[in-house]
């Protein structure tokens, strides 16, 4: 109870920070979509790439959030942006490359042969097959990695604000050093809270990005 | 131009091999690593960090399988979905704030820390397990009673090895995340080999900042590796011969 007067009683800066965190995240996807997705489409059309692409997003998934501030810091340093929000937007852009990069892969792999055929004898070039066949029946496939880089972004979010990104991880970081738990749990129920609402809203996106055909099909297969 | 692409990439790499030993000369790292005095220290928060991942990893795959594996019987099976639904929630809440809660509940020191890597890393383990369990083919279990095995066999011979793949993949993710999780502990007084990243950070003490940031993501990718040569040990070479 009383957490919930800590909440009510800093609304203002709770809508500060959630601002903040809801930002960082929003950047580092927005940056991060296209990168993945083009290079998900890129491996889908040069298979040689693929294993070396997917690995390599892999190991940059594999390195500890923390130590991947740390690594960064002396080398953004150079540039004077060791701190702040440049170097956790970064960091969040390369988390998120493996669900996107692999999502969109297999989607697009995924497309049933037997349709490309058939826009290709309709006389679709490249282009036009991917723009009005592959990706349209990928799209859900591509909103639910998206969905995974989102809610993992959010939690990785909150440690950022060690290296001073801010976001709702100050209320963490600021009730473990002052003994405060009103203040530990308000940030942590926050963050799982915000964790929670992009999930799901990110499911209902997902829902209104399947094609109309793709539907039909569902419910003539049940 | 692909084979240009591919020299590109290895000369890159060499690049970045060699502009990585200049750093580490230049911020000191090497002559940190060399200091008698510093160099028992950095070992000592090593060996703090991975007897925090092993023992909240050995109580995790016990607990995980075990849940995954009751969940999948038929008493409990009308249970998994809420189950399903109740780990999937639980795994949006950042690592960072299951850690805080542990501490504003247990305190600091090294037993929250171990306590909140442990509920951490059973959610992955517990849904691969049960989500791998579910997926064995139904044909292979009525061959296994066919033949008159007991649940129990059914089980061990039948339904694990099916699911070993799945329940790897689970165990992997689960370590990476521990690894990972362990070195935001120091933040609740455990200790580890964030105690250097976070000391760094806030002195600007780049040497001792990547003294705890290499071992830490070495770690995690010999983990990753590990966890790879696991699964040619215990996955059935039937299994891996039909991938």
């Amino acid at each position: 109870m009383s957490t919930l007067q800590f909440i009510v009683d800093n609304f203002n800066e709770v809508m500060y920070l959630s601002w903040e965190h809801i930002w960082i995240v929003g950047v580092a996807l927005l940056i991060a979509t296209p990168i993945g997705v083009i290079l998900g489409i890129i491996i889908t059309k040069h298979e040689q790439f693929a294993s070396r692409v997917l690995n390599g997003a892999n190991i940059l998934m594999t390195v500890p959030s923390i130590a991947l501030f740390g690594l960064m810091l002396p080398v953004l340093a150079i540039v004077n942006m060791g701190l702040g929000k440049v170097p956790a937007v970064i960091a969040l852009i390369l988390y998120s490359q493996l669900p996107i990069i692999r999502n969109t892969y297999t989607a697009i792999k995924n497309v049933p042969p037997s349709l490309v055929d058939a826009g290709r004898g309709m006389g679709m070039d490249k282009w036009k097959l991917l723009r009005e066949l592959e990706i349209p029946l990928a799209i859900p496939v591509i909103i639910a990695g998206l969905r995974t880089a989102a809610v993992m972004n959010i939690g990785i979010a909150a440690i950022a604000t060690y290296i001073g990104a801010g976001g709702l991880g100050v209320y963490i970081q600021q009730g473990i050093a002052r003994v405060y738990p009103e203040m530990i749990l308000s940030g942590a129920i926050l963050v799982s809270l915000l964790a929670i609402v992009v999930d799901g809203g990110m499911a209902i996106l997902e829902r209104f990005a399947t094609p109309e055909g793709i539907k039909v099909q569902r419910k003539l297969a049940r | 131009m692909i084979r240009l692409l591919i020299k590109l990439y290895r000369i890159s790499i060499a690049v970045i091999i060699l502009i990585a030993g200049v750093t580490f000369e230049r911020t000191g790292l090497i002559e940190l690593l060399s200091d008698p005095y510093e160099y028992p220290v950095i070992m000592e928060l090593f060996m703090q960090h991975l007897y925090m991942v092993t023992l909240s990893m050995t109580f995790a795959t016990v607990i995980g399988i075990t849940a995954g594996v009751l969940l999948t019987r038929k008493r409990f099976r009308r249970y998994a979905g809420i189950c399903m639904y109740i780990i999937g929630l639980g795994q949006t809440i950042p690592s960072l704030a299951v850690l805080a809660l542990a501490m504003s509940f247990l305190g600091i020191g090294t037993k929250p820390a171990v306590f909140a890597l442990t509920i951490y890393s059973i959610l992955p383990i517990a849904r691969n397990t049960l989500a791998g369990i579910t997926a064995v083919p139904p044909e292979l279990i009525e061959a296994g009673k066919g033949m008159g095995m007991p649940p129990i066999k059914i089980l061990m011979e039948v339904e694990i090895p099916n699911a070993m793949k799945v329940i790897l993949t689970g165990f992997r993710v689960a370590l990476i995340i521990n690894i990972g999780t362990a070195a935001l502990a120091y933040v609740i007084g455990a200790g580890g080999l964030g105690d250097l990243i976070f000391t760094g950070i806030s002195l600007m003490q780049t040497d001792k900042l990547l003294a705890g940031a290499i071992p830490v993501t070495l770690l995690a990718l010999f983990a990753d590796f590990l966890s790879e040569l696991l699964g040619i040990v215990l996955i059935s070479r039937g299994l891996r011969l039909s991938d």
